[in-house]
């Protein structure tokens, strides 16, 4: 099936040259990163993690969002999803992807990361994360890929493919469930150590997910001519808005415990990204943006007549992805490690190196994603 | 001798023979005096000792760097010459950064102005090893936890789930940065975790930790924290003493009087 990926018209080609122009970028970038150490990138003993982890946080959300078509489809039977359930699927294998690199990316020694499964360790989170996500990935690959394949021979999917796909649900949920323990297990990193942290990235995922999938339906809309129709798209709108008014929610009980109950340690994370300490404010401009956007894309989300509306919805769409890759692929790791344990307040800046390899991974994703949905599209719209 | 020095020896030469895997007669060299092994069975008992340090800040000199300068050269701890990339094992902090929670209004202004030495605090409960995905930092039988920098893969969980900031990463070949090579310890790899190891390489050869006898003021004891008898405990018990975050509940090895 795969080989319908290689028919294109001049616009497909173009940009898969450019995603590989992109990839070469990151490639060269990640060889330096090699060669002389994670030195190269704004990392330190202070602030050791960066974007690396952070876009992994973020995608681990987007993968998680397959279910927002998933779940109603299978489990509710709504007959609308059935042309857009393989884009979901498709993107959450992508997505799986990216944050394997993006982990990769982030390691010392990326030549021992086989160590994770030969020594299992249970009581680490990493471990865990590793499992539910491969699992994710394969999931969505094999039980999208055969539903496909199924549709294209015009028969019925096996019926291991539906277990599959049930499976995949709970799945969904897990790989976000995990990677927000990673984070909220930390003793002494307060920002994380919330048990609202869990919910929250499940409702941020939600909505910025479904988000991307409406806007990849405008997309292949308008460059491929396959349209999965209003109706899907207002349908996901809706649960977007309601998962972003959740995030907002959510946030909003974290300033309150942090603010009400006075306790400093609860208040500095906070403190430096929304209004800076001592002195120290680089990401203030960023949280504004962000949770200002996030108000008004909900609020767009929310309006009958304004989400109908294509170019307010697109619009919205947009303003939430980016509020929440804000918030949650920049403020909420680097925010995470200040003020130090020691007290310290130190800044984060990525360098050239670091930001090459993030746009590199994306790429890499982006074309998998393609190729993906170029096959899917193909064999939907039996060319 | 002291009694307590004999003491520590005694388990200091227990150490030898968890390492070794053989009796220390064996090695005379690395037993510094005849290992009385009747007490103890061969193998090592977890939580029969628990190695601990009590830091008395008052006799610990504000400018002096001794115990840091003899720690790093011993174990080749490299020197960057910045903070971003910056590795150590034991270095002075102000009094309210390392006890961020301790109270400090009216406190006495001399105290507030103490460098308090700051180090891996050996854990009973460590966040650190909980969070590696490797086992490749790990709580050792006598409670010393440790690095095995051949199994590290470089993630920094550890880092993160440390809450004192205890451990450095090798963000960049640490070698060409060691000012005089010291055969006392391996010197480590670019992409790799570290962090003070409570001088196990001199423990097992029954000797004090390199900080411990480099001080001129006696400030620093270190001993076994399991021992009643022993002079750690002793002066615990005697002195008001600090450890530090106590309320994580990850039971610091080290304390401090204030
Ligand atoms: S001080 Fe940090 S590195 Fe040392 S044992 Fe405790 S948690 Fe681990
Ligand atoms: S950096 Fe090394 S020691 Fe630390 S958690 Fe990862 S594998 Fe374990």
């Amino acid at each position: 099936m795969i080989e319908k990926a290689l028919k294109g018209g001049r616009g497909y080609w173009t940009w898969v040259a450019f995603l590989l122009v992109v990839i070469g970028l990151g490639v060269s970038a990640y060889a330096r990163q090699m060669t002389i150490g994670l030195g190269v990138t704004g990392m330190g003993r202070d602030i050791s993690w960066g974007v690396y982890i952070a876009q992994f946080t973020f995608l681990v959300g987007v993968a998680a969002s397959a279910v927002m078509l998933v779940l109603p489809y299978y489990l509710h039977n709504q007959k609308v999803f059935s042309k857009i359930v393989i884009v979901g699927e498709f993107l959450a294998v992508s997505a799986a992807l990216m944050c394997m690199l993006f982990i990769l990316a982030d390691m010392g020694r990326p030549d021992r990361v086989l160590n994770v499964l030969l020594y299992p360790s249970p009581h680490s989170m990493v471990f865990w994360d590793v499992m539910v996500l491969n699992g994710y990935l394969f999931l969505n690959l094999i039980s999208g890929w055969a539903v496909l394949g199924a549709e294209r021979k015009g028969v019925a999917p096996a019926p291991w493919v539906k277990a599959l796909i049930y499976i995949s649900i709970p799945w969904a949920f897990s790989i976000h469930t995990v990677t927000a323990f990673l984070f909220a297990g930390l003793p002494g990193r307060h920002l994380w150590l919330t048990a609202v942290l869990a919910p929250r990235f499940l409702a941020s995922a939600f909505a910025a997910g479904t988000a991307i999938l409406i806007l990849i339906t405008f997309i292949l809309k308008k460059v491929a001519k396959f349209d999965a129709g209003q109706e899907p798209r207002l349908k996901l709108a809706v649960l977007s808005s309601y998962a972003g008014l959740a995030n907002l929610f959510f946030l909003g009980t974290e300033f309150f415990t942090a603010f009400y109950s006075n306790i400093p340690a609860h208040k500095h994370s906070l403190q430096y990204l929304f209004f800076g300490l001592e002195g120290h404010a680089p990401l203030v401009p960023w949280m504004w943006f962000s949770l200002i956007t996030g108000i008004i894309s909900v609020g767009v989300l929310l309006s009958p007549p304004l989400r109908r509306n294509n170019a307010a919805l697109i619009a919205a769409c947009i303003g939430l992805v980016v509020s929440i890759w804000i918030d949650k692929g920049m403020g909420l790791i680097f925010g995470g490690f200040v003020p130090t344990p020691l007290e310290a307040i130190v800044d984060y800046m990525p360098t050239a190196t670091e930001i090459s390899v993030t746009l590199g991974i994306w790429a890499i994703g982006l074309l998998v994603l393609t190729m993906l949905l170029k096959t899917a599209i193909a064999v939907k719209t039996q060319e | 001798m002291s009694q307590n020095r004999r003491e520590f020896l005694k388990k200091a030469g227990l150490g030898a023979l968890a390492g070794l895997g053989a009796a220390a007669g064996l090695f005379p060299a690395f037993a510094l005096e005849p290992t009385d092994s009747s007490g103890f069975t061969d193998a090592p008992v977890p939580g029969k000792v628990r190695w601990g340090m009590l830091v008395d800040t008052r006799k610990c000199l504000g400018n002096c760097t001794e115990c840091i300068v003899r720690c790093h050269h011993d174990h080749n701890v490299p020197d960057f010459g910045h903070t971003k990339s910056e590795v150590k094992w034991i270095w002075k902090s102000g009094y309210e950064n390392a006890f961020p929670t301790a109270s400090t209004q009216f406190q006495n202004p001399e105290v507030l102005e103490r460098q308090v030495l700051t180090l891996c605090n050996h854990c009973t409960e460590p966040p650190c090893t909980k969070a590696c995905p490797t086992e490749a930092t790990f709580k050792r039988w006598d409670g010393i936890v440790s690095i095995d920098y051949h199994r590290c893969i470089g993630c920094r969980f550890c880092m993160a789930a440390c809450p004192y900031g205890s451990r450095s990463f090798n963000w960049q070949d640490p070698r060409p940065h060691i000012k005089e090579l010291s055969n006392t310890y391996p010197t480590r790899m670019r992409g790799v975790v570290e962090k003070c190891n409570f001088c196990s390489e001199r423990l097992v050869k029954g000797e004090l930790p390199a900080c411990v006898v480099s001080c001129a003021e006696n400030a620093l004891t270190f001993g076994d924290l399991n021992d009643p008898n022993s002079e750690i405990r002793k002066m615990l018990a005697a002195n008001e003493t600090m450890q530090r975050k106590p309320e994580l509940g990850t039971l610091p090895s080290v304390f401090y009087i204030i």
